[in-house]
């Protein structure tokens, strides 16, 4: 104890976890806060609407083609006399897990192959992104169609085949983020530590590299929903659920005649993708270090 | 048997030139509980052998040609990679000369050093944040248990190399290689962290190769040192008798440029001396000739012809210089 230097600190403010940092340049983006607040409303329906609103979606409740708001049904019924509101509310959960799980798939696919690519360099890189550019040039739309119809439309084969298809962009991110960070001190560092190549790969640089990874998740999972809800309305879908896309696809010969039909659950579709996006926007406000200082 | 032997060592870099000698034909050995410094002016090799002696060699790009290095015995320039990373952090550790960019930013500081911890001794995860709390407090951050949740953006350079040293010191290496590690930081800075590292190489008998441009830190930290220049030795020995008689004309250039390196200032050196010049660029490395003739003040035809030989002096002094004892 004698020996050692005495050393006054002053009292500097309460350390702040990155998280916490993220969320105060967050909250200051405000369209973000109120896509929150939607998105959040949103999943809270799709969860617990099924308890609070019980109808049965496929049960034809009253006669056909009841606009909104007559006859006790508040988004009116569909060509076979099904409710609306009952529909919009059990596809939500639909369209919200498909999207999440086929954004998911696409992070697993395209994180696995960047990071690969950025960390071994040489012909890792140059065969795993000609297998990505490969990716790329592929019509989406059709590929996966091809990919539904072969394997059948179940719904963990839709969203297999959005995540097949989608994961282009998130490893070409992934890889530049690696090819930066692995040349960084602090990796050598690592090295020098004794790391292996995998702790290297995913928990020294992948941590580092996130945040732009986080941000194009987000907006994936928006895309996503999208995405089914073409494969929906294309009639490429699991007849045995409701999804948003399907309510279009299945109204889509009324759309003169009752136009309702298919406008409620595109505004469905439309809201819930705006958020996504806002949020998306948001986070890339809350993890851009750049952005940070202002 | 020293702890650590380095024999022939000859380094290649791959350039868009050819390959060009960065390390030619470096021999030279470490015991226990030594400090032995690298001294000599940016690109002259020293970061690289200390790469070289981790296994770290830019890859694809630099290799080892030729020689060996020995540590314990055991050959190090063919072990496998696995055997090297098992050796790093744990026998040999390396601390760097940046230490605002060598901590990770995203994880806290004690979680680094407990990762260490638990990499290469298998401790748990509570037993290795105690650990790390005490490391903290060896290398005297005050308060270190509330320090150790803190990120690498929350403290100061000094503080932060201090962290460095800690997660290097964590496995109880028996080499810690110290690449400028004061070189970024400002000087009453730099004075602590000599005097940790010292107090830390007396309680541990850990033996440091410190790599620096900076007499004055050889001069307070070293026993033994090597200059280097373009890539080959050019003077070893006792410190103190080679800062008080350097043999070659460059070890005197180093040291008339530094204020009171020798206790008095006597009259044949009124003024600080630069050595003019720089040094020279990697396609003159591996030439058959003395490579700091053409900034040499004592150059001969004999300088341009040939390499110069190791010319031993008392005390295991050697210098590589023609005129060596003329000096």
């Amino acid at each position: 104890m004698s020996d050692k230097p005495i050393i006054i600190e002053d009292e500097t403010p309460k350390a702040q976890s990155p998280f916490s940092e993220a969320w105060g340049m967050f909250r200051r983006n405000h369209a973000a806060l109120v896509a929150l607040f939607v998105l959040a409303v949103i999943v809270f329906m799709a969860i617990f609407g099924p308890l609070l609103y019980p109808t049965d979606p496929f049960e034809m409740v009253w006669a056909p083609f009841s606009p909104p708001g007559q006859e006790g049904f508040l988004l009116g019924t569909d060509y076979l006399g099904r409710d609306l509101l009952a529909m919009v509310i059990n596809g939500a959960k639909v369209s919200l897990l498909i999207g999440l799980a086929a954004a998911l798939v696409s992070i697993f696919i395209g994180v696995s192959i960047g990071a690969l690519a950025g960390f071994y360099r040489g012909w890792v890189e140059e065969l795993l992104m000609r297998i990505t550019e490969f990716f790329q040039v592929l019509p989406t739309l059709l590929f996966s169609m091809v990919i539904v119809a072969l394997f059948g439309a179940s719904l963990p084969m839709i969203t297999l085949a959005i995540g097949i298809v989608s994961w282009t962009a998130v490893a070409r991110i992934t890889r530049s983020e690696f090819l930066r960070i692995r040349e960084l001190e602090y990796v050598m560092a690592a090295r020098a530590c004794g790391v292996s190549n995998t702790r290297l790969m995913f928990g020294v640089i992948l941590p580092n590299a996130l945040p732009p990874i986080i941000v194009q998740s987000a907006l994936m999972v928006g895309s996503a929903i999208l995405f089914e809800a073409g494969l929906s309305f294309l009639g490429l879908t699991d007849p045995n659920v409701v999804s948003w896309g399907q309510i279009i696809g299945s109204n889509r010969q009324y759309i003169l005649d009752a136009s309702y039909t298919v406008t409620i659950p595109g505004v469905a579709i439309f809201i819930t993708v705006l958020a996504i996006s806002l949020v998306g926007d948001g986070l890339n406000d809350a993890l851009n270090p750049k952005l940070r200082q202002r | 048997m020293a702890l650590l032997e380095v024999e022939n060592l000859r380094i290649e870099l791959t350039t868009r030139d050819g390959t060009a000698p960065v390390i030619d034909d470096l021999s030279f050995t470490l015991e226990a509980e030594e400090t032995l410094s690298f001294v000599g002016e940016s690109g002259c090799g020293k970061s690289m052998t200390a790469l070289a002696l981790m296994g770290l060699l830019p890859e694809g790009i630099g290799r080892v040609a030729g020689g060996h290095i020995r540590f314990n015995g055991e050959e190090l320039t063919t072990a496998t990679p696995a055997r090297l990373r098992e050796i790093r952090g744990n026998d040999i550790s390396m601390i760097f000369q940046e230490p605002m960019t060598s901590l990770n930013p995203v994880f806290t500081v004690g979680e680094q050093i407990a990762e260490v911890l638990r990499a290469h001794q298998g401790l748990s995860r509570s037993a290795a944040w105690d650990q790390a709390v005490e490391l903290l407090d060896a290398v005297r951050i005050p308060n270190p248990k509330g320090r150790a949740g803190d990120y690498p953006f929350q403290m100061s350079g000094g503080q932060r190399q201090r962290a460095m040293i800690a997660i290097a010191l964590a496995c109880q290496p028996k080499i810690l290689i110290a690449d400028e590690p004061t070189t970024a930081l400002d000087v009453t800075v730099q004075a602590q962290i000599f005097d940790l590292l010292r107090d830390l190489r007396r309680q541990t008998g850990t033996s440091i190769i410190m790599i620096t441009h900076d007499m004055g830190a050889v001069a307070e930290m070293a026993e033994r040192m090597i200059v280097m220049y373009a890539g080959r030795q050019a003077e070893i020995g006792p410190v103190e008798q080679i800062i008080d008689h350097a043999r070659h004309p460059y070890t005197q250039g180093l040291i008339s440029c530094v204020p009171h390196i020798q206790a008095v200032l006597t009259d044949d050196r009124p003024d600080l001396v630069e050595v003019p010049g720089i040094v020279p660029s990697l396609r003159e490395f591996g030439k058959d000739q003395c490579l700091f003739a053409s900034r040499c003040a004592h150059v001969t035809q004999t300088c341009l012809d040939a390499r110069p030989p190791q010319k031993a002096f008392s005390a295991g002094q050697i210098a590589d210089c023609w005129h060596a004892e003329a000096f």
